[in-house]
C-alpha cells in the first residue's frame, strides 16, 4: 500500500510556542484517515502544511511524492477544506465555482454544478448569506471538484447541526466510495470519525501518540477489571492505563494474545474510551 | 430493496450489523434471488460510514454464498437461506410467551431469564434442529 | 487569476475611477485660467482640486486597493482557500500587483494629464497657491503635474500591500499606511527633493533696486529682522538669506542698519537700507531649482519612487512566500 502522507520529525514554531515537534506519521493511500487530539495538539498546523499554506520549520514532509505547495501540479493534487469553512463574503456561489475553473486546470465543472444543484444551493446567492452547512458544502465542492489525490479536512463539522453534520460526512462518503480518494479528516467527534475512518492518529502535543486501523486498534485493546494486584502482565500484553482503588484495580491492555487469566472480567473497548486513554496517558513510546 | 439501518449503540460491529440485515431480510423473504443490493455510494452517502465497511459486508455475504458482485453494475441476491414461513411463526410466538409466563412464575427476573436464554443458546449444539 | 483579481479589486477601482472622472470632468469644463484672477471655480479647483489630489487619489489607492489586497485575505483566512487552488502564492501575488499597479498608474496618469493640460495655459502668469506658491516646480504645484503622481499612486499602492502584509490587520494596515504615505509626502519635498540636484547658488549685491522687502520688528518698527531681494521667476527658492562678507547668515540686522529713518510714506527706504547693508559688507544668498529644471526633477522623483516601490514589491513576495501562515 502507498503512502499519501509521510512525516519525519516535522515540526512548527510559532515564537516560542512549538505547535509541532518531532512528529512522524505515515498516511496510508485510498484510506480515510481520522485525526484526533485536543486543542492545541497540532492538527490544524500538520493539515496546513501538508496542504501547502504553511511552511513548516523543521523535518520533512511529503504528500502524494511530492513537497507540499511547490507549484500548480502539486496543488492540485491536494484538496484542503481548512478550519471554519472559508469562503469569500462578497462573491457568490457562481463566482466561487468560477474562480474553480480559472484557477485549477483539472476542474470538473458538471461535477460541481451538479453537486450544487442537488445541494439546493442558489448560485446566485453570495458566500456571506449561506448557513454554516450550505458553507461547508460549497467549500467540499470546491476542494473536490479538482480531484484531487488527497482530501484534507481539518474539523470541517464542529460548527454544523446534527443533520448538517450527518449531510456532509453522507456526502464526503459518497465521494470517496466513487472515486476512491486518500482522505485526513480531524475531528473532535470521536462518534463521527468511528463511523466514517479506516484509520486513526492520536496527536497530542504535536506528536504522534497512537496510530493504526480502527478496526485493528479496537480488536486489540481490552479493559480488565479485577481484584486489586500490582503484579505485571505477561509479556505481550501492554497496559495503557491503570487505575486502583483499594480493592479494585481496572487495567486497559493493547494485545494480540487472548487474556485467559480467570481473575480477570475482560470487556471491550469503544474507540471513544481508547483515545481518551491514550490523549491522557503521559507522552511514552509511539504505539502502531 | 432494503434500507440499512445503524445503531450505534449495539454491541455488533457495524459491518456485522449490514450482514445481519441481509440475512434477516433474506430469511423474511424481503430479499429474494435476483434483487439487487443497494449501491454502495447510495448506503454511504445515506450512513454516513465508510465504503469500505460495506465492502466487507458485501464481500462477506458474497463468501457465505449468498450474493454475487456484478462488476460495473452492482451486487445481486443469488441464494436464500433457510427461513421460516410466516406461518410457523405464530405458534412459535405462542410457545414462547408461554415459556414466558412459565419463568416468571418460576421467580426469574428480566435478567435471570436473559442470562437462561442466552446460555442455552449458545451451549445448544445446532444439531437440535435436525 | 485576472479574473479574480479583478472581481476582488472591482469595488474600490470602480470607486477610484469615478472620482478621478468625475474630477477630469469638471476640469474640463471649466476654462483654463490664464490670468491672475480666478473665477469661484476655477479657484476652486485649481486649489482645492489639484492639491487633494496629490494626497487624495495616491491615499485612496493605498488604503482601498493596497491595504486590504493580502491584509483581508488574511485577516478572513481565505487564504487557506485561494492557495489551496492550482496556482503557486507568487503567481497569485504577481497578477494581484500588476493588475492594480497597472490600474493605479492609468488612474493617476490620467489624472496628472488632465491638470497638466488644464493648468498650462497659466504658467507664468503670476497664478498663486497657498503659501504663495507659483510656479510650477514648487513644491505644491509640483506635486500634481507631470509624472510624479504616478510613482506616488504606485509607491503608495505597494506600500499599502506590504504594510497589509506585515499588520495582517485590514483596518489597522489602512491606518498605517495613510500615515506613512502622508509623512513620506511631507518629508520628500523638504528633505529629499532639494538636493537631487545640487541647487544654483548666488551671492547677490543688496541694492536698492533688487531689494523686494525688508522686515521689521520693535516698539517703533525700527529694527531690521529681515531683507529679501528679487528672485528668479518661477523658481523654486530654497534659501534668500542675507550673509556678511565672510558668508556666514547674519543672525541680527538691527545693529548694523538701525541708522536709517523709520518708513514714512512716500520716501523710498529702501536706498538707505541698501546702503547701509554694502556698508558692512552684506550680501545676499540665494539658493534654488530654476524653473528650467521642472521636468528633470519630475524624471528623478518618479524614478525614485518608482524605485521604492520595486523594493517594497520584492519585500512582499519575501514575506508572503516565506512568512505568512
Amino acid at each position: 500500500m502507498t503512502t499519501v502522507l509521510s512525516a519525519q520529525d516535522l515540526g512548527r514554531r510559532y515564537g516560542r510556542h512549538r505547535a509541532l515537534a518531532g512528529c512522524t506519521l505515515d498516511v496510508p493511500a485510498g484510506q480515510v484517515t481520522g485525526l484526533v487530539g485536543p486543542n492545541g495538539a497540532g492538527k490544524t498546523t500538520l493539515l496546513t502544511i501538508a496542504a501547502g499554506i504553511l511552511p513548516p520549520s523543521e523535518g520533512r514532509i511529503e504528500v502524494c511524492g511530492g513537497v507540499p505547495g511547490s507549484g500548480p501540479a502539486q496543488l492540485a493534487k491536494v484538496g484542503f477544506v481548512a478550519q471554519d469553512t472559508p469562503v469569500y463574503a462578497g462573491l457568490t456561489v457562481a463566482e466561487h465555482l468560477r474562480m474553480g475553473a480559472r484557477l485549477n486546470p483539472g476542474w470538473d465543472e458538471a461535477m460541481a454544478r451538479k453537486r450544487i444543484e442537488h445541494l439546493g444551493l442558489d448560485p446566485a446567492q453570495r458566500a456571506g448569506k449561506l448557513s454554516g452547512g450550505q458553507r461547508a458544502q460549497l467549500a467540499l465542492t470546491i476542494a473536490i471538484a479538482k480531484h484531487p489525490e488527497l482530501l484534507l479536512l481539518d474539523e470541517p463539522v464542529a460548527a454544523l447541526d446534527p443533520l448538517a453534520r450527518r449531510e456532509f460526512l453522507g456526502d464526503l462518503m459518497q465521494f470517496v466510495a466513487e472515486y476512491g480518494t486518500s482522505v485526513v479528516l480531524s475531528s473532535h467527534l470521536i462518534t463521527d470519525l468511528e463511523r466514517v475512518c479506516d484509520e486513526l492518529v492520536v496527536l497530542v502535543g504535536g506528536q504522534v501518540r497512537l496510530a493504526g486501523e480502527v478496526e485493528r486498534l479496537l480488536a486489540t485493546h481490552h479493559r480488565l477489571t479485577g481484584p486489586r494486584r500490582e503484579a505485571p502482565l505477561p509479556p505481550g500484553q501492554h497496559v495503557v492505563s491503570a487505575s486502583h482503588t483499594e480493592r479494585q484495580t481496572t487495567l486497559l491492555v493493547r494485545t494480540e494474545t487472548p487474556i485467559i487469566d480467570p481473575q480477570w472480567t475482560v470487556d471491550s473497548l469503544g474507540l471513544e474510551d481508547l483515545v481518551l486513554a491514550y490523549l491522557s496517558r503521559p507522552a511514552l513510546e509511539v504505539l502502531r | 430493496m432494503i434500507e440499512f439501518q445503524l445503531s450505534s449503540r449495539s454491541a455488533v460491529s457495524p459491518y456485522q450489523q449490514l450482514v445481519q440485515q441481509v440475512r434477516h431480510a433474506l430469511r423474511l423473504r424481503v430479499l429474494r434471488p435476483g434483487d439487487q443490493l443497494p449501491k454502495v455510494k447510495d448506503v454511504v452517502a445515506r450512513l454516513a460510514i465508510n465504503p469500505n465497511t460495506v465492502l466487507k459486508a458485501y464481500r462477506e455475504l458474497e463468501h457465505d454464498g449468498l450474493v454475487a458482485a456484478r462488476p460495473g453494475v452492482g451486487t445481486f441476491v443469488v441464494a436464500t437461506l433457510p427461513g421460516v414461513s410466516l406461518a410457523a411463526l405464530g405458534p412459535l410466538s405462542h410457545e414462547l410467551r408461554q415459556w414466558l409466563a412459565k419463568a416468571r412464575r418460576a421467580g426469574l427476573d428480566e435478567e435471570g431469564i436473559e442470562a437462561l436464554f442466552m446460555t442455552t443458546f449458545r451451549t445448544a449444539p445446532e444439531e437440535d434442529t435436525a | 487569476m485576472i479574473w479574480l483579481t479583478w472581481r476582488q479589486l472591482r469595488a474600490s477601482a470602480v470607486a477610484v475611477y469615478a472620482l478621478v472622472a468625475a474630477l477630469c470632468v469638471a476640469f474640463l469644463v471649466t476654462a483654463r485660467p490664464s490670468e491672475p484672477v480666478l473665477d469661484g471655480l476655477q479657484d476652486l479647483l485649481y486649489n482645492q482640486g489639484t492639491i487633494s489630489a496629490v494626497y487624495l487619489l495616491p491615499a485612496l489607492i493605498g488604503v482601498f486597493w493596497g491595504a486590504p489586497m493580502v491584509a483581508r485575505e488574511l485577516e478572513a483566512g481565505t487564504h487557506r482557500l485561494v492557495w489551496n487552488q492550482s496556482v503557486t502564492r507568487s503567481r497569485w501575488l504577481a497578477t494581484k500587483l500588476a493588475v492594480a499597479g497597472l490600474a493605479a498608474a492609468a488612474a493617476a496618469g490620467l489624472y496628472s494629464l488632465v491638470v497638466t493640460w488644464w493648468t498650462a495655459p497659466g504658467e507664468g502668469k503670476g497664478l498663486t497657491m497657498a503659501l504663495n506658491s507659483t510656479g510650477r516646480i514648487t513644491p505644491f504645484l509640483f506635486s500634481v503635474r507631470g509624472l510624479v503622481p504616478v510613482g506616488y499612486a504606485v509607491f503608495a499602492l505597494v506600500l499599502g500591500v506590504v504594510i497589509g502584509v506585515l499588520l495582517r490587520r485590514t483596518v489597522a494596515a489602512m491606518a498605517a499606511a495613510l500615515a506613512i504615505y502622508i509623512a513620506v509626502q511631507i518629508l520628500m519635498p523638504l528633505f529629499v527633493r532639494p538636493h537631487l540636484i545640487p541647487p544654483v547658488q548666488q551671492t547677490v549685491a543688496i541694492t536698492a533696486e533688487n531689494t523686494v522687502s525688508v522686515g521689521f520688528t520693535g516698539p517703533e518698527a525700527t529694527q531690521v529682522t529681515s531683507i529679501k531681494v528679487r528672485e528668479p521667476e518661477g523658481a523654486w527658492i530654497l534659501t534668500d538669506e542675507t550673509v556678511d562678507a565672510t558668508g556666514a547668515k547674519v543672525d541680527s540686522l538691527a545693529a548694523g542698519l538701525g541708522n536709517c529713518p523709520p518708513p514714512s510714506p512716500g520716501v523710498n527706504m529702501m536706498d538707505c537700507y541698501a546702503k547701509a547693508a554694502s556698508d558692512h559688507g552684506y550680501r545676499q544668498l540665494l539658493e534654488y531649482q530654476p524653473a528650467g529644471r521642472f521636468w528633470a526633477l519630475q524624471t528623478l522623483e518618479t524614478a525614485i519612487f518608482l524605485a521604492l516601490s520595486g523594493l517594497l514589491t520584492w519585500l512582499c513576495f519575501r514575506l508572503v512566500r516565506h512568512r505568512v501562515s
